[in-house]
């Protein structure tokens, strides 16, 4: 979104000087990725403090699995920022702290073990009812008009109000919620400053949210975490408010990014559409097959240690991309990989990644997935894109549409 | 046929569950086992391959009957 304005070289050659940031690569990145497979199989930019980005499935399985020698201690993919106190010039967190995201074995298990409980098939069930009955609500804004951003007005609104739920706070924060993600990952990646104003503000609402269910539980998700132990240890403030920044910045432009771009293929695939109208029973294999070709999220890893890749040796010290969605596009794996096959029946994508840091939150993520798509489908079965507004993406971290302008009739 | 999940392989990404929710039971924490003993009725068997083939950390198992 930014390149162009912020007059950086365009890129020459993507091999040697990729940019996640161009608009080239967040809005069409499938080309791009297939030519890099061809031609080095781990790519190297100095763009955005230098990294590496490997695009085949296999590189990207192994290196997933390459735990600490690449390290989940920076896991954003630009150089981290630190967050200081702009008042005393205290360093309040030297790089972004968010277990289990952030850590290595062994700390890694326990933030991890803390995590699941709360976000098993089980317990993110428990809000399917409210997933469903928001998507209505979002859908009865607009139903009768004809016409939606699907981004902004639907895929955009729901996980920050799950995501609230959940928590135990207003729905209205949704909005705040989405302020934030924006001013730490889409906007912040490139923009240290946003990014550190935005994450003041986070650590100063935890805080008081945190502060105020230790004078008096409240029996949602905050207070049932400040009485969690993480191996026999209390969940300090540290710890509480890293989760909680977690939950906002895993869980809510990822998910959004993939309901959205779902529905902008289904407005580009009318017979993936239809197909999926009249067996809905297909669904759960839906899901899965748009979230291999438009899987939104990359995740940094720091190499601790030099490390070999397919032959190319990464240097200790490295940024390291965990390209995620290229592996789930390689045509090694997946057959016709950049075509939805809404059936597909081999499908190990890794869109939450794979190993010991697949997304923790990936049922919840799944649940709402499925749960906004058949609701929208159920509503308005007919629908197209409106040529006369653009589709825009963002990427960087986390690629999605950021507006998908949709025609419908109304019934 | 039977179907058995490797726990030291399962990361929970429960996909066997999300596609086959007959065949697999899930614990506190997320991870997958078969359900039962693992046995897999002739009909849910295209299910237990589906599983199978999606599973990211190759965790599920399929076994023939002998």
């Amino acid at each position: 979104m930014a390149t162009a304005e912020k007059g950086r070289p365009p890129v020459g050659d993507w091999a040697t000087d990729y940019d996640i940031f161009d608009p080239a690569y967040f809005t069409d990145p499938g080309p791009i990725w297939a030519e890099l497979r061809q031609r080095c199989p781990v790519a190297h930019s100095e763009r955005w403090g230098g990294s590496w980005l490997p695009t085949r499935y296999e590189d990207v399985a192994e290196m997933a699995r390459m735990v600490p020698a690449l390290s989940s201690q920076e896991f954003i993919v630009v150089p981290p920022v630190p967050l200081v106190d702009p008042e005393t010039g205290e360093v309040l967190r030297a790089r972004p702290y968010a277990p289990p995201i952030s850590s290595d074995p062994p700390f890694h298990a326990v933030a991890r073990r803390l995590l699941l409980q709360a976000f098993s098939p089980q317990s993110v069930a428990r809000f399917e009812p409210y997933t469903r009955g928001l998507a209505h609500r979002l859908i009865d804004e607009f139903a009768d008009k004809g016409q939606c951003d699907a981004a902004v007005q639907f895929s955009q609104q729901i996980p920050p109000k799950v995501i609230a739920h959940l928590m135990g706070l207003d729905e209205t924060m949704g909005d705040t919620f989405i302020e934030w993600v924006r001013g730490v990952l889409e906007i912040g990646a490139q923009d240290p400053e946003v990014r550190v104003a935005t994450g003041l503000k986070m650590l100063a609402f935890w805080t008081e949210e945190i502060g105020r269910r230790r004078a008096q539980p409240t029996g949602d998700f905050i207070s049932w975490l400040l009485e969690q132990d993480l191996d026999g240890q209390p969940v300090d403030d540290l710890h509480a408010t890293s989760t909680c920044n977690l939950l906002l910045v895993a869980g809510i432009d990822t998910t959004w990014s993939s309901i959205g771009a779902a529905i902008w293929h289904l407005a580009t695939h009318p017979d993936d559409r239809q197909r999926l109208v009249k067996e809905p029973e297909l669904m759960p294999t839906a899901v899965e097959e748009l979230l291999r070709v438009y899987s939104p999220v990359t995740m940094g890893r720091l190499a601790t240690e030099d490390v070999t890749v397919n032959g190319v040796t990464i240097p200790a010290g490295s940024r390291v991309l965990m390209n995620f969605p290229a592996a789930n596009r390689d045509p090694e794996v997946f057959p016709e990989p950049d075509t939805v096959v809404i059936d597909r029946a081999h499908n190990r994508h890794v869109a939450f990644g794979i190993g010991i840091h697949r997304c923790a939150g990936s049922n919840l993520a799944r649940m709402e997935m499925q749960v906004a798509l058949s609701v929208f489908l159920e509503r308005i079965p007919e629908f197209e894109l409106d040529d006369s507004s653009p589709v825009t993406w963002c990427g960087g971290q986390v690629r999605g549409p950021r507006s998908v302008p949709l025609l419908f009739t109304t019934s | 046929m039977k179907v058995r999940v490797d726990p030291e392989k399962c990361q929970g990404h429960n996909r066997c569950y999300s596609l086959a929710p007959e065949l697999f039971v899930i614990d506190d924490y997320g991870y997958a086992s078969a359900s039962g003993e693992g046995v897999v009725p002739p009909e849910l068997e295209d299910k237990a391959r589906l599983a199978a083939a999606n599973c990211p950390e190759y965790a599920v198992i399929i076994e023939d009957e002998v």
